[in-house]
């Protein structure tokens, strides 16, 4: 292997900058680095630090309002400033991309063997007979079940890892040198995000291309670099071999980063809080929630007779892969879903059948707090008045009382007083998301039921926002249903977990006993997927994953 | 908490930095924002001013005129002519009541100062352009908003209702109700016109209802004990502004274009009244001899429909920031450079 160390790509003194308003405000200052051949280069940073920017601005791929400068060369030839023509014949050919989101990078009106097809006819002269025959080839290559057929499919036919797997297969499609994957796992469960980084461990060994990762996920980092780079507001903060970031991170920045990340198995103890005859906060009951069939879709059911209790002052982690119905959960235990059978009680009130104005009664003693912080908050609103909106609505307090609860209550959630007169857009994400919980503890509630409140939020951020959300557990005593994907944050925060699969409970009990010693077989594969923030025990459990399969 | 309760001088450090970010941070309302967008649009600001100005310009040239109830009230304007004066017909060399200094639009056929005329015609328009804008905007929004968030049977009832009136051609409506109404005067024709032209706005308000019910602030209202009342009009409402006004502004250049044309055929503002449509269809056999009859009204109605559609362009962009404009040579080369601090260097 003396081609290995070939450089591929070379990018020296690289400059991107964005137009806004007169103003060029940086992306990306004075980056460089090298990749060789068989060799894969991590750009780590988190959102808004200029990592995806500088990937895209490589071979020009940025709106019209960007500009770069400095030098990139793809095996030696200058990519920057080179005709528009010469682009488009590296591009694809010698520069591959993959993107974050399958379902938007593929086009849907077209197969996807016709998309790989499209590729290699766009870069060689071939027959299309013959390029069908390399886009099933290369279907196998990414190990898409069933090549021959699944050329014909079109992107919809395909699960989101299935997507990812056809997604790579259009990149290889050329044999690039350089492949440039931008998050490729964020939009993907664990389980299948496991999958694809091993698939691209296999490709980059077999096709000994260079492969330059973007993402903000130090497990996927772990499991996959040779070299970090570490980026902060477009500037390169620190460079380093995998071992010597994750092991001896010199920069300060970098070593906040890697502390704020979650890791499984290293939080707190946390021991039960239950008394054994106190009464339950949320109590569902073989719960059956059903959409109900729309025209063609037949009906769908979300949650098979589920059971799960939450006592007084509980954090209980309801983990599961998407579509498992864990949202649906959390929604119907609030009233906002109808039950198609069973039982929802909240401090032993039934919520299933009961009339709008029992609800509206049983809903003061819930809160909620929403996944998306973007969509969450009325864009029109000023945040005091969505904080305040269940205090006046309750007729608890209104006028200069009702300012001052505010007040109060953004100072419980660590933001400066002021902040009640100003409008959503003006707060960063993890802002919005305390102005979520100001607004779901606005009437001291018993049960906080959190929806994936931290899956839009910087590991850095989220540091933050779980640590505010226990001290306010632990100051307010709430009870908390906690929904989430990611096991490392539950594991922070539960006493209790509960998964779920396919709208069943698979598996629930004490936090220690599901994350250490789990029972049932889907949670175990749960767990072993999930990547580990530190490249040698991500080896580790990477060759006892194998070996055990 | 316990580390900040025994060093308060950290808690004052904190909210000292913290509002100090609060300062760098605070934005503008997105009020403003839209405001800012709307006058970077060039020709929609010059539009909005070209229409104040004709507005203006025409109801104090024409003064004002509402025969609606018993005693009609009238304001003389500027103009000493009004449209029922017949001043001794000015002869020029080669034909008659062409632009005199005296008559700047020249006269018509029966010596009537066109100048009066076609004033008195925009006026009409310009009133029937605001009654069925607000009419129609109105209906449009609430059937929009009511189907939009209710759906089901309700959604299905007012939407077929909706299909039905689309499919009756606009100018067969126009013709009935001018033929009833017409001669009642240009308000009550208006109105009219303005229950009828609701049907493409609610079909938008409708579809953004849609998406927007499904937001989750909908959701945390819902939540918090808000009646659907207050779900429609404080929450879902604001967000969808942006859509009603845009279509509405592009709808009243459309009413402009109906009574006008309304008024051609004959089925519009009857005479003695004019409207710029009727003085149109009135001296169209003229276009050859004396062509200032056809020119002016037809000026005057391109002139309001294409401000108001600059307007309501202008509004779009300013309320859709995804739309970028195209940034020229000359501001990429003014733009200055703008470092921010260098975290490695701390």
């Amino acid at each position: 292997m003396t081609s290995a160390r070939e450089a591929i790509l070379e990018v020296e003194n690289y400059s991107v900058e964005f137009w806004v308003d007169g103003v060029w405000y940086p992306a990306a200052i004075d980056m460089n680095f090298t990749v060789n051949a068989g060799q894969v280069l991590a750009i780590v940073g988190e959102s808004g630090s200029g990592k995806s920017s500088s990937s895209m601005g490589l071979m020009s791929l940025l709106a019209t309002n960007a500009r770069t400068s400095g030098s990139v060369r793809v095996k030696g030839i200058e990519m920057l400033g080179t005709s528009k023509a010469n682009l488009r014949k590296y591009r694809g050919k010698e520069v591959a991309y993959i993107f974050q989101e399958p379902m938007t990078a593929l086009n849907p009106v077209y197969t996807i063997g016709f998309q790989i097809i499209e590729t290699i006819r766009n870069h060689f002269n071939v027959g299309p007979t013959e390029a069908r025959q390399r886009a099933i080839e290369l279907l196998t290559l990414v190990e898409l079940p069933d090549p021959e057929t699944s050329v014909d499919k079109f992107p919809h036919q395909l699960s989101g890892g299935q997507r990812q797997r056809a997604m790579i297969a259009q990149a290889l499609a050329c044999d690039p040198s350089l492949l440039i994957a931008d998050e490729p796992t964020t939009a993907l469960d664990v389980t299948v995000q496991a999958e694809i980084i091993e698939l691209m461990r296999n490709l980059k060994d077999k096709l000994n291309s260079a492969v330059l990762l973007i993402t903000h996920d130090m497990g996927v980092v772990a499991d996959l670099a040779d070299d970090i780079l570490v980026m902060k507001d477009g500037f390169t903060v620190e460079t380093g071999t995998a071992d010597q970031i994750f092991n001896r991170p010199q920069h300060p920045y970098t070593q906040q980063l890697l502390a704020a990340v979650p890791k499984l198995g290293f939080a707190q103890a946390r021991p039960s809080v239950h008394l054994d005859n106190a009464q339950p906060v949320l109590e569902l009951q073989n719960l059956v929630i059903e959409y109900p069939k729309r025209g063609r879709i037949p009906a769908f059911t979300a949650v098979k007779d589920l059971s799960l209790t939450i006592f007084p002052g509980e954090i209980v982690g309801l983990v599961g892969e998407s579509g498992s119905g864990k949202t649906t959960v959390g929604r119907a235990a609030i009233g906002l879903l109808p039950v198609k059978s069973g039982s929802i009680k909240i401090n032993g009130q039934e919520i299933a059948g009961a009339t709008q104005k029992e609800l509206s009664g049983i809903r003061r003693a819930t809160g909620i707090v929403f996944q998306d912080p973007a969509s969450s908050l009325n864009p029109r609103l000023p945040i005091g008045e969505s904080i305040g909106e269940p205090i006046l609505l309750a007729g608890l307090a209104k006028g200069e009382e009702l300012q001052r609860k505010v007040e109060d209550l953004l100072e419980q959630v660590e933001l400066p007083r002021a902040y009640r007169n100003r409008y959503p857009h003006e707060l960063s994400g993890g802002q919005r998301q305390r102005v979520g919980i100001a607004r779901a503890l606005a009437l001291t509630p018993d049960l906080l039921i959190a929806d994936e409140p931290t899956s839009a939020l910087d590991v850095s951020v989220q540091a933050r926002f779980l640590d505010l959300l226990l001290e306010l557990q632990a100051e307010l005593k709430f009870a908390c249903l906690f929904i989430s994907h990611d096991l490392a944050v539950v594991d922070i925060l539960a006493h209790r977990i509960a998964v779920m699969q396919n709208g069943q409970l698979v598996e629930a009990g004490m936090r220690d006993q599901i994350l250490k010693n789990p029972q049932d077989p889907y949670t175990q594969r749960l767990i072993a997927a999930v990547p580990v923030p530190d490249p040698a025990v991500q080896r580790a459990r990477r060759e006892a994953r194998l070996g055990r399969d | 908490m316990s580390e900040n309760n025994q060093n308060p001088n950290a808690v004052d450090a904190a909210d000292e930095e913290r509002d100090l970010i609060a300062k760098e941070t605070v934005g503008l309302s997105q009020g403003q924002l839209i405001r800012k967008r709307f006058l970077n649009h060039k020709p929609a600001v010059f539009s909005l001013f070209f229409l104040i100005f004709v507005t203006l310009f025409v109801y104090s040239a024409s003064g004002i005129h509402l025969n609606w109830g018993a005693t009609p009230i009238t304001v003389q304007g500027w103009w000493p002519y009004t449209i029922t004066d017949i001043p001794e017909t000015v002869f020029c060399d080669t034909s008659v009541g062409c632009p005199t200094w005296q008559h700047p639009f020249g006269q018509d056929p029966l010596g009537r100062d066109y100048f009066a005329l076609v004033m008195r015609g925009a006026e009409q328009s310009i009133v029937v352009m605001l009654i069925i804008g607000f009419f129609g905007g109105f209906i449009g929004t609430v059937v929009g908003a009511i189907s939009g968030y209710f759906r089901g049977w309700v959604d299905a009832v007012l939407m077929r209702f909706t299909d039905f009136i689309i499919t009756i051609p606009a100018i067969i409506i126009g013709a009935v109700i001018g033929f009833r109404v017409g001669n009642l005067g240009v308000v009550p024709l208006a109105i009219y016109l303005g229950l009828f032209s609701w049907t493409g706005l609610s079909r938008l308000v409708r579809g953004e209802f849609l998406s927007l019910r499904e937001r989750e602030f909908v959701d945390a209202a819902r939540v918090a004990g808000a009646s659907n009342r207050r779900i429609i009009f404080k929450h879902i409402l604001p967000n969808a502004m942006g859509v009603i006004i845009v279509s509405v502004t592009l709808m009243l250049s459309g009413a402009i274009l109906l009574e006008t044309g309304l008024s051609y055929i004959g089925f519009g503002v009857q005479a003695p009244d004019v409207s710029l449509g009727s003085l149109i269809s009135d001296y169209q056999d003229s276009f050859t001899v004396s062509p200032w009859l056809f020119y002016w009204p037809g000026v005057l109605i391109i002139l309001i429909a294409l401000s108001v559609n600059f307007i309501g362009d202008g509004l779009r962009d300013a309320f859709d920031p995804r739309q970028r404009r195209q940034i020229s040579r000359k501001e990429l080369l003014k733009a200055t450079f703008k470092k921010p601090a260098d975290p490695t260097q701390n």
